[in-house]
């Protein structure tokens, strides 16, 4: 759910290394794109919109790429507030709600929070004559209330994919499947916790023929124990990225799963790395902007929902922040290298939010044993 | 130094300042701890207050008691192995001149400003295969070609004994520093030799200085949760890895709290039972 993968106790909490900071920092003022169409029809309003963001990289290439243009084509300020990982945000919106306050009026969520803060109102229901980009979204980035009210638009997105060591594995991988080959003994690096891995949705569209199989108790046993058969593979279980980077780029550990875009950039750095996505597709996760109830902004959140949904902004985001665009590619000027530098065109596995949202202690209970076992 | 019982409220007065510092950092946070661990779990939002045992109840099964008991042994192994380590240098060290047992009293001091991360970190290039050791014993011809030892079960027990070690000779040191010398000269006139009068003599004095080291290891250890992720496998994660987990990961602070209680009530019964045994040698 969060896709912070920072051990307690590390020096900061993004999810990129520090590299990836001082790739931004040459880039200066690229964002320069933004929004000529944006009608500046608010006036300076009294009080900022604030905006909740994940604590670390995100705000910081929030902070520097997007805000200040998004101030200056519509006068709307921005005060961005770092949000803590995990669901303690949720929690927090949630007891403040009731309080009638906002910590934030609009927060970048995580899709099985946003879930969760559906099933109490949490979320105030969205005007879409007032969202007029919603229709250039990918279906799976508009997030509705059973009852079809709009309640979460997506904010950003970004891949899990198939990486290895060139050195090590000549031959790209083709398929998630390779995980379990005989030759791949102790040589993956995989994510330890189910609700970040996604590995039980990987498995099923691998080994069962899509996630319809995740639908009940006994189906997720049966991909559990297929998913047990990796185990003498896996050579480290990390909760920090920074660990599996580093034995991927020495080849110490040769194969596994990890992000696309921060694979790409150490292969551009010049080490032996290669992001895949498989013929299965690359594991597509992402954060929504969701606005809570207590917010007395409503028209400057639908204003700044608006103008993150442009295909302009959210190619920069591209470009600047590493992230997967949520808008369909035709609408993108991104060129074939930025887009396959996020994204590929192989549909995606996304994952099934809606089974951690129904069976979250059931679940990790039964992935630790498994993975522990 | 007076040593009558304390009367007049001005007499008690020195006593206040820790008094109210152990209820503020101590006791009202455990209390808290406490009173969560009973706390109903809601799952995706936290907990609400309410008195349930739920979360003693999760841990009761054979999969948390093995975590436990490996928790359990793994630390006692890393407490054995630290005093082993340390009790003998601690000795030597003393007898050293003063200038370089405070030389090496600071580098071992400085140690400790190494945060566990770093320490796991390092510990698992020097283990590894393409940047470790092993590649220096290739060098000069002890092994044919370069091996990985991490993640593993040594190289866990390694970074462990390397966190611990430096408090237990810091707990050594004044105990073993203040050993008369002349007991060993004594124990080699009568005709001890000197590995007999080192053990009958200097372990048998400095007894209760080992038994504090052992203990404070074992405690000190238990509490590790950041090199069973860094240096071990998934069945080297410990009760502590398993307290972050639920407490950051699945925001469940009930059961997190309702372990951390369970695995301070073991360690203090095993403490218990150290202590009683120790105390019942010294008097047999």
């Amino acid at each position: 759910m969060t896709r912070k993968t920072k051990l307690p106790g590390s020096a900061h909490v993004s999810r990129r290394p520090v590299s990836r900071r001082t790739v931004l920092g040459g880039i200066g003022a690229a964002a320069g794109v933004a929004a000529l169409g944006m009608p500046a029809v608010h006036t300076r309003a009294a009080e900022p919109l604030k905006v909740g963001v994940y604590g670390g990289y995100f705000k910081e290439s929030f902070d520097q790429f997007i805000f200040p243009d998004f101030t200056a084509a519509t006068g709307i300020e921005v005060q961005s507030v770092a949000e803590p990982t995990g669901e303690a945000w949720l929690v927090q919106l949630e007891q403040a709600a009731r309080a009638g306050q906002a910590p934030a009026d609009v927060n970048m969520m995580a899709v099985t929070p946003l879930l969760k803060g559906q099933q109490t109102e949490l979320w105030m229901p969205l005007d879409e004559s007032k969202i007029t980009n919603l229709d250039k979204l990918l279906d799976q980035f508009v997030h509705r209330y059973p009852d079809g009210r709009l309640c979460g638009v997506g904010a950003v997105a970004w891949y899990i994919t198939l990486v290895s060591n060139t050195d090590v594995i000549p031959d790209a991988p083709e398929s998630w499947g390779d995980m379990w080959a005989e030759d791949k003994r102790d040589s993956l690096g995989l994510l330890a916790l189910v609700t970040n891995s996604f590995l039980l949705e990987i498995t099923a569209e691998t080994f069962f023929g899509g996630q319809e199989i995740l639908g009940s108790e006994e189906g997720i046993l049966e991909v559990l124990g297929k998913l047990a058969e990796v185990k003498p593979n896996v050579k480290l279980w990390y909760r920090d990225e920074g660990q599996f980077q580093q034995a991927l780029q020495t080849g110490e550990i040769p194969m596994g799963q990890y992000y696309h875009d921060v694979a790409g950039l150490a292969a551009a750095d010049g080490y032996p790395v290669r992001s895949t996505f498989p013929k299965e597709g690359g594991v597509n996760d992402s954060g929504s902007w969701a606005v809570t109830k207590a917010s007395q902004m409503a028209d400057e959140a639908h204003v700044f929902i608006e103008y993150m949904c442009q295909p302009e902004i959210q190619a920069a985001l591209s470009r600047n922040v590493g992230t997967a665009p949520t808008v369909r590619r035709d609408l993108l000027d991104l060129t074939e290298a930025e887009f396959a530098a996020v994204a590929s065109d192989i549909p995606p596995i996304i994952p099934n939010y809606q089974m951690y949202l129904e069976r979250g202690d059931w679940l990790e209970q039964q992935w630790i044993e498994t993975i522990t076992g | 130094m007076r040593t009558g019982k304390p009367r007049s409220l001005a007499e008690h007065a020195p006593l206040i300042y820790p008094a109210l510092m152990l209820l503020v950092f101590f006791v009202i946070p455990f209390g808290i701890m406490l009173a969560v661990s009973f706390f109903q779990r809601v799952q995706g939002g936290f907990y609400e207050p309410s008195f349930t045992l739920d979360n003693y109840g999760r841990f009761l099964s054979a999969f948390f008691g093995n975590v436990l008991g490996f928790s359990l042994g793994l630390s006692a192994l890393a407490a054995v192995i630290c005093v082993g380590l340390a009790f003998p240098f601690t000795y030597l060290l003393t007898r050293l001149a003063r200038r370089r047992q405070i030389a090496w009293l600071v580098f071992l001091l400085s140690v400790l400003s190494l945060s566990e991360v770093i320490v796991g970190f390092a510990w698992s290039t020097l283990l590894s295969r393409s940047a470790g050791i092993s590649n220096l014993l290739v060098a000069v011809g002890l092994m044919a070609e370069p091996v990985s030892w991490s993640p593993g079960f040594a190289a866990l027990l390694i970074g462990m004994c390397y966190l611990a070690f430096p408090y237990t000779v810091l707990l050594l040191y004044p105990s073993l520093v203040r050993l008369d010398r002349e007991l060993v000269e004594a124990a080699m006139t009568m005709g001890a030799s000197p590995l007999r009068a080192f053990f009958t003599v200097v372990v048998g004095a400095a007894r209760n200085a080992i038994l504090s080291g052992l203990i404070l290891a074992f405690v000190f250890t238990l509490g590790i949760y950041l090199l069973p992720q860094l240096l071990g496998r998934p069945q080297h994660w410990t009760i502590s890895v398993m307290i972050t987990d639920q407490t950051i990961y699945q925001s469940n602070l009930p059961f997190g709290a309702a372990m951390a209680i369970f695995l301070m009530l073991v360690s203090l019964a095993l403490i218990g039972l150290t202590l009683l045994l120790g105390r019942q040698k010294a008097a047999g």
